[in-house]
């Protein structure tokens, strides 16, 4: 998961737990620069400027360069488009904290609902697997479509024809699928004898779930809980789909007057902005809860 | 055996997990007060018996009454039971995402409904008691495994049980930790705690217990007072038991 490793300069700020075990703090990329010193850092500048001093060169002198500038970086296309852009990816923030919101509810509902035992609960079971199963295997933009086109043309009264409201609700029932397999992973992860301890006390099997499986596979679920919510950011983008003008329908719709694409790279800058940092902390997280774990153990 | 007046009896436990019988026909009276120790190879059935009391596991036969209540009777609510029964585990299982005051006003609060200013009443008086006060805000990974099992042991002193079960509560600790541990089970016999205590640590079984079970393939083989048990054990298996504990150096 931390496929990137983990900035130095967020875990330095960390106050050092005496009992972690050092090393394994710094990024993969630049710990391998660490144990080779002073000198491997300076042939790794050097290299590295060289690298890219050529590799831009190459790039900015090949036949294809100025056709693709004007394509995908034009400057004055860039600044227009940019602020507008933003304005329109205001509503995609909205769509995905709406989303978000939701989907913490709807799919912790889901992982209770299947982790309930008893045969009286079945029906209970089968509606969660079912659901899960469901909304894991059809595309988002499939049911995007569905709700989006589908539910307005019904006509019925008091249903929103809003494209903004259908964007959510499909974009929470998807992502609710993988997030409840998410938080029952994490339920299924705390050890039977937390439960044994709880129902030792005379606690009831809800009080059980309430105040010690639930809180312990919740903290653990964060980070693959923060993934799943990228992902759900980047999916606000398909809501373009229904023609709803939001952050990459606004961005077509200023290719289409220009006819150059660079609205699309300045969309695509907005997300790699915001989403970035986000796997970053995750990452961070992940080896947090790592370094914590590896203290436990060494107790 | 009379059911009345004793704090426990079992009657003809049996239990077993698939195709293996762990207890076959465990017949036991534990009075008010009496402390019994049970010994006996891994495997011989101890903790699944003490599992078996506080109703962690389903039974296959039998009947247990816990202050002349029958509490494998149908229809009774486990949770009340479980309520009056404490018992401690080898690994600790303290619960990891609250301080050492939340474990053991837990059962207090959520179980018996107690208002909280009383639970921590309660739960401050007893790690007073258990030279644990100056913990009660630390979370369980701060704490020596000792600790951690003293913090068990008053988390489950805090339902104020009539009974308490002890599954090798010392088995997981270094051993400069034992003797913290021993000691607080030691005070707890001596304020007439009625305890069943499943144990290794023969030394300690022989000072603390009034009488000594000794458990083989599912059966009480042989009980009696500690004396006796140590010293002239009847049963050549008890004979070789006792015989491999010493050759271990655990005795």
């Amino acid at each position: 998961m931390s496929r990137g490793g983990t900035p130095p300069d967020l875990t330095r700020h960390e106050p050092a737990d005496p009992r972690s075990p050092q090393g394994d703090r710094g990024s993969r990329i630049l710990a391998p620069l660490r144990a080779e010193g002073a000198r491997g850092v300076a042939i790794a500048v050097l290299s590295t400027l060289v690298f890219f001093t050529l590799a831009t060169v190459a790039v900015l002198n090949s036949s294809g360069w100025p056709e693709i500038k004007q394509a995908f970086f034009d400057g004055e296309i860039f600044r227009e488009a940019f602020p507008k852009i933003l304005e329109k990816f205001t509503r995609n923030v909205v769509i995905f904290l709406s989303a978000e919101g939701l989907v913490l509810v709807l799919a912790l509902l889901l992982a209770v609902l299947r982790n309930l035992t008893g045969p009286v609960f079945f029906p209970l079971r089968l509606i969660a697997t079912a659901y899960t199963d469901l909304f894991r295997a059809v595309p988002t933009i499939l049911v995007i479509a569905l709700l989006g086109f589908g539910a307005p043309a019904l006509r019925l009264k008091g249903v929103p024809n809003s494209d903004m409201f259908w964007a959510i609700v499909a974009l929470t029932l998807v992502y609710s699928a993988y997030v409840a397999e998410v938080y029952r992973a994490g339920i299924e992860s705390v050890h039977p004898s937390q439960v044994a301890s709880a129902r030792a006390l005379g606690l009831s099997r809800r009080k059980t779930l309430r105040f010690v499986v639930l809180p312990q596979a919740v903290r653990r679920v964060i980070p693959p809980l923060l993934n799943d919510f990228i992902g759900l950011q980047k999916d606000s983008a398909l809501v373009a789909f229904l023609g709803f003008t939001e952050g990459l329908r606004q961005a077509q719709i200023i290719q289409f007057e220009n006819f150059d694409f660079t609205p699309y790279v300045a969309l695509a800058l907005v997300y790699v902005v915001i989403t970035i940092p986000q796997a970053r902390f995750v990452d961070w997280l992940v080896a947090r809860d790592r370094r914590r774990r590896q203290a436990a153990i060494g107790v | 055996m009379s059911v009345n007046g004793a704090a426990l009896v079992i009657e003809g436990l049996h239990k077993s997990f698939g195709r293996l019988e762990v207890l076959k026909g465990i017949d036991l009276s534990v009075a008010e007060h009496e402390v019994v120790c049970l010994i006996g190879a891994s495997g011989s059935g101890k903790s699944t018996m003490l599992r078996c009391v506080n109703l962690l596991e389903p039974i296959d036969r039998g009947r247990i009454f816990v202050e002349g209540d029958e509490i494998t009777a149908r229809g009774v609510d486990v949770n009340r039971i479980r309520q009056r029964i404490g018992i401690v585990f080898q690994a600790f299982n303290l619960f990891p995402h609250m301080s050492v005051m939340r474990n053991v006003t837990l059962g207090p609060m959520e179980a018996l409904g107690m208002p909280r200013e009383d639970a921590e009443d309660r739960g401050l008086g007893l790690l007073e008691r258990f030279g644990l006060a100056d913990k009660r805000d630390d979370y369980p990974d701060r704490l020596s495994g000792g600790q951690q099992q003293r913090v068990a042991i008053v988390r489950a002193l805090a339902m104020q049980p009539d009974l308490m079960l002890l599954d090798e509560v010392t088995s997981a600790l270094d051993p400069e930790l034992v003797a913290e541990v021993l000691n607080v089970i030691r005070e707890l016999a001596e304020g007439g705690m009625t305890m069943v205590i499943a144990t290794h640590e023969m030394g300690f079984a022989r000072d603390i217990a009034r009488r000594i079970l000794f458990l083989d393939e599912g059966v009480i083989l042989e009980e009696g007072p500690p004396e006796q048990i140590f010293s002239s054990p009847r049963e050549p298996r008890t004979q070789r038991f006792l015989q491999s504990i010493i050759e271990a150096g655990r005795m």
